[in-house]
């Protein structure tokens, strides 16, 4: 059974490699936002897990703090490197991103219930509810992008 | 079958010529959302009456099917649909990927949701719980599961679904997406694996 190789996303970056059909649609070229979306993701994954592996107990903040700023660092970096993009289909994107978008904010939503209604309160809350505005974010930006490059700009 | 599929008529030159499945009005069928909600809604409701039942039945059923389809189809259904002809593979994707776009993040919110309110109840979530290093090892598990679902998966699943709605599918941008579900077939089997050792050592105890 195969498994995750080094690179195996690199090797999407033309898919469409001698069919012209594919390759008309600006899909290469593109930077690497879903290498640094997933990267982002992992930062916010590790900062939970982190976190609720202390809780209920005080939990010691610095470590979360700092995978978030990274997290959010990145996030910030991906959407300033995507904006820069040419020959993107940005309607496809915006379509897919805002849907998506929706369906998180409810999950989000959701999560963020729980943790109120488990008392989670002060800094605790406040680096739990920046992780999740990370998260609310980039998972529709990896979904927007990944839909995107495959589609017609025009 | 033949109402589901029709010839191309004239591929761009270069492309391969595919089958194109029937088109469905929207990429989430949108007929499955009532029963998600409804699903979702009573999760919601156990959770905020604070019900241990219906937590524990959420939390088990959610993840024994979550784990029962993952390894279903990574060690099943994967190996046969990758020798299957590009037809073959395209038409089973096209009725297979709209439901799972709904079925699996429904499934994951069960069993995540009623298992970390379940785990409150009992107890389980205190630093001095005898098992929690057992518990923080299935953080880690979902972690490695959501990194792989919501930053491969769902959206190779989605690109897959807009691609399949254009007038001439690009079998080479599907064969590329779906590439992704056999690279992360392993790691996701070890990790449902994983997840069956931990579980079933938290339940003993």
């Amino acid at each position: 059974m195969s498994t995750l190789s080094p690179g195996a996303l690199d090797r999407e970056a033309d898919p469409g490699a001698g069919h012209p059909a594919a390759a008309d649609g600006g899909a290469t070229g593109l930077p690497p936002v879903t290498q640094v979306a997933v990267a982002t993701l992992a930062l916010i994954v590790a900062g939970g897990i982190y976190l609720a592996s202390k809780m209920p107990a005080h939990v010691t903040l610095a470590p979360a703090i700092g995978l978030l700023a990274a997290a959010a660092a990145l996030l910030i970096a991906n959407a300033i490197m995507l904006s820069r993009a040419h020959g993107f289909a940005w309607p496809r994107f915006l379509q897919v991103f805002r849907w998506t978008l929706l369906a998180y904010v409810v999950i989000v939503g959701m999560l963020e219930y729980v943790f109120v209604y488990d008392g989670v309160r002060g800094g605790t809350l406040a680096v739990l509810t920046g992780m999740l505005l990370v998260f609310v974010l980039d998972v529709p930006l990896i979904i927007g992008f990944t839909v995107a490059r495959y589609a017609d700009p025009d | 079958m033949a109402q589901a599929v029709h010839e191309v008529a004239a591929p761009p030159a270069g492309a391969v010529a595919l089958p194109r499945p029937s088109v469905p009005r929207s990429i989430v069928p949108l007929s499955g959302l009532p029963i998600v909600a409804v699903v979702i809604g009573g999760m919601v409701a156990a959770i905020a009456t604070n019900a241990v039942w219906a937590l524990d039945f959420y939390h088990v059923v959610g993840g024994a099917l979550w784990t029962a389809i993952d390894l279903f189809l990574g060690l099943l259904l994967g190996p046969i649909m990758g020798r299957l002809s590009i037809p073959a593979r395209i038409e089973l994707s096209s009725r297979l990927m709209p439901k799972m776009a709904l079925l699996m993040p429904t499934l994951v919110t069960m069993t995540l949701g009623a298992g970390w309110q379940l785990a409150r109840h009992l107890g389980n979530l205190d630093a001095g719980f005898a098992n929690h290093g057992w518990l923080v090892a299935s953080y880690v598990v979902v972690g490695v599961m959501t990194i792989i679902a919501l930053g491969l998966l769902e959206p190779a699943n989605v690109a897959v679904l807009f691609e399949m709605r254009k007038p001439q599918p690009n079998g080479a941008i599907i064969e590329k997406l779906m590439r992704r579900f056999i690279y992360t077939a392993g790691i996701t089997g070890a990790m449902q694996v994983a997840t069956l050792v931990i579980m079933t050592k938290l339940a003993v105890g």
